[in-house]
């Protein structure tokens, strides 16, 4: 035992415990249980670590002791790689598959989930060992809040208007709205279809939101978080079958069709709402600056 | 190789209209067409779309 034991148990039990906090399986089922947890609780333990060594270095004055840091921003890309590997395999597999775009999405939340841990211990210890554990206590708590404030992403109900619309056939052509999807010829398949399908439209609340919903990898991350929600009425060697996301060049709006095993229209309006809005597919023209006219002069 | 979209069959009921290149099936009624243009669509794994009523084709997506 000397001066630095306490804090760094300390540092390293924040770190973990914000790990924990930001370990959350839901009903996109992912992390599973147990394994993928145990696997992520170990490297936040890690993280936690890294992050709590780094204050008493300081404290003795071992400043190229913190260039080990950098040895934890490779291994966490590590990291990012693994869960875009594991996902990219499994993604073959899945009935609507989560798309790149969702996957980069899920790789970079775990990745800086355990940059998010490194700041808790590192705060918290700090805070110990400059003042008491009380103010460690407090750094750690609004670290954690910070950290819940930075990881907790937009949400699709935030940037537009969800609405159910019963799918309908043309001849062969199945609409949503006025939105084709596609053609389906055989009449015993139009039958199944508007009688599992259900279709909803997605009206943009501004411009920015209109770029993002038109991105694929958006409207994959949609169909695919509404059949795992709600299951899906498909198996493989049915491409007829498949859930389907089209845009109106017009107005930009997208008409999404699937088709779930429980059709409750109160609860597929919900989960379309609660899907994340995936970073990389966040577009913002409004940011341009030739679109405010300053560049442009 | 992997093909996208590619017309695979072509199933009709009017010989003149069917298209060259593809493997075709020519039946006598729309009945006969439907039936076909199911099994087909199950068998291949596509889907079948009729371009008209005299004609299906069952397209690998």
């Amino acid at each position: 035992m000397n001066e630095y034991t306490l804090p760094i148990v300390f540092g390293i039990a924040t770190g973990t415990i914000a790990r924990l906090f930001m370990l959350r399986t839901d009903y996109r089922q992912y992390p599973t249980y147990l394994h993928g947890k145990i696997i992520h609780v170990a490297l936040g333990f890690i993280a936690a670590g890294l992050g709590t060594v780094a204050g008493p270095a300081i404290m003795e004055e071992e400043f190229t002791a913190i260039t080990f840091l950098t040895l934890a921003a490779s291994q966490f890309r590590e990291v990012r790689n693994m869960e875009r590997n594991t996902l990219t395999e499994l993604d073959g597999y899945e009935l609507v598959s989560r798309g790149k775009t969702y996957i980069e999405g899920i790789a970079i939340a775990f990745e800086s989930r355990n940059y998010l841990v490194i700041f808790t211990s590192l705060v918290s210890t700090l805070s110990y060992l400059i003042f008491n554990i009380w103010a460690g206590i407090i750094a750690a708590i609004v670290a954690m809040l910070i950290s819940k404030k930075l990881m907790s992403g937009g949400k699709l109900k935030d940037i537009v208007e969800i609405e159910y619309i019963e799918p309908r056939f043309e001849g062969a052509g199945l609409y949503v709205d006025n939105i084709y999807i596609m053609n389906i010829g055989l009449p015993e398949r139009q039958k199944e279809v508007l009688r599992y399908g259900m279709g909803f439209i997605l009206k943009p609340k501004n411009m920015n939101a209109r770029s993002t919903i038109a991105n694929l990898g958006q409207r994959q991350a949609v169909l695919h978080d509404l059949s795992t929600a709600l299951g899906v009425y498909r198996d493989s060697g049915t491409p007829a079958l498949v859930p389907l996301a089209k845009r109106d060049l017009d107005d930009g709006r997208v008409g999404v069709f699937v088709l779930p095993q429980e059709r409750e229209i109160e609860r597929a309006i919900n989960v379309i709402g609660d899907v994340p809005t995936l970073e990389n597919a966040i577009r913002m023209p409004s940011e341009k600056k030739s679109n405010e006219g300053g560049m442009g002069k | 190789m992997m093909l996208e979209k590619f017309i695979l069959a072509a199933i009709t009921t009017n010989p003149k209209k069917v298209p060259s290149g593809t493997a075709v099936f020519h039946c006598d009624s729309k009945e006969e067409m439907e039936t076909v243009a199911a099994n087909l669509e199950a068998i291949l794994d596509g889907i079948a779309h009729a371009l008209t009523e005299e004609l299906f084709i069952i397209v690998k997506h």
